[in-house]
């Protein structure tokens, strides 16, 4: 639920990274707040362990400017990826606009992804969501390793395992370099405030 | 998907509550936001520079977690929190399912006496709000 002030004229739009542990959700929002350091006025947020793994969540707010007047406040969120966590997954899910699924590329996570994402299904439908219908962009993270010698899959092999059913837009990225870091958040921003317009016109 | 949408009328009704209620009794700040770390209104005194969209984010959170641990020992709800700080304090009541009220005051307010005034204006709220939902 965006919540769309008219006093104020300010519209909150809440886009939330999901994915499975060390997926490079967190380094995805690490990579925004430096590159587009200008428009963010506040400091993200981290709720970690000591062991550097998301506790709670990720918080990243900035100002993407004005639509018709109104000032859109774009509030990015992560997921914990760990498993035992879903209670919190669930929790971060709550009110969201628009979800970014980052998947990862390496070849032994191919089943860790396929679960979370049914797992985000899941947990959507708990809050009368669907994933067919919520904006969606899936990001297929830590391309960048296949230069490393690590085998990693295709990625018609994850657009397959992940997207055939969805066709959402979906992107090839490497979050530890920025490649299509941007392109992913300019994404999921765009597909989320026309959900938005279009439901309220 | 829902939206919630509060016109500008209702809005400063809330706003003259928060004001009157709270703030006049030297409150620094009272932020209202939603369980998605919304925001819906934010007052303050003049002199307080809180991030307050961070401070929703992680209210809404706190709250949440609180929520669950309620659950746990087998209690339906806390209702409220309190945080107390050398020199400031927290406050989170709930005014319904959705909406929670956020007083941030110094150590010159008595928890007591803001307790007080906090409940009077969660039940004004309440009526401007229930007004939203029909």
């Amino acid at each position: 639920m965006s919540f769309i002030n008219l006093k104020d004229k300010v519209v909150q739009v809440k886009i939330v990274y999901y994915g499975p542990g060390r997926c490079g959700k967190t380094t995805n929002l690490e990579y925004v707040n430096r590159k587009f350091r200008d428009q963010i006025q506040s400091e993200m947020v981290s709720l970690k362990t000591h062991g550097d793994r998301t506790l709670f969540f990720d918080f990243l707010p900035f100002d993407m400017g004005k639509i018709k007047g109104y000032d859109i406040k774009i509030q990015l969120y992560t997921v914990p990826g760990q498993v035992k966590y879903n209670a919190t997954r669930k929790l971060v899910l709550k009110g969201v606009d628009g979800v970014v699924f980052v998947a990862d590329a390496m070849e032994k996570q191919r089943e860790k992804n396929i679960r979370s994402l049914n797992q985000l299904h899941e947990n959507l439908q708990a809050y009368k969501e669907s994933i067919f219908k919520l904006p969606l962009v899936i990001q297929y993270n830590k391309v960048d390793l296949k230069d490393h010698g690590v085998p990693i899959l295709p990625t018609a092999v994850l657009r397959k395992d992940l997207n055939s059913r969805l066709k959402v837009p979906d992107f090839e990225a490497s979050a530890v370099t920025g490649y299509n870091v941007a392109a992913t958040l300019k994404k999921i921003i765009s597909s989320t405030v026309v959900s938005i317009q279009n439901k309220l016109l | 998907m829902n939206y919630g949408i509060v016109s500008q009328e209702q809005l400063e009704q809330i706003d003259t509550i928060l004001s009157d209620k709270l703030i006049k009794l030297g409150v620094d700040c009272v932020i209202i936001i939603d369980m998605a770390g919304n925001i819906i209104t934010a007052k303050d005194s003049g002199g307080s520079k809180y991030d307050v969209y961070s401070f929703a984010a992680l209210a809404a959170g706190n709250f949440a977690t609180v929520d669950a641990m309620a659950k746990l020992v087998g209690e339906a709800e806390f209702s409220l929190l309190f945080h107390k700080g050398q020199d400031s304090n927290i406050h989170f009541s709930k005014i319904d399912d959705e909406l929670l009220l956020i007083s941030m005051f110094g150590k010159e307010i008595s928890l007591g006496f803001l307790r007080l005034n906090v409940v009077e204006a969660i039940e004004q709220i309440r009526k401007v709000w229930e007004g939203t939902q029909n």
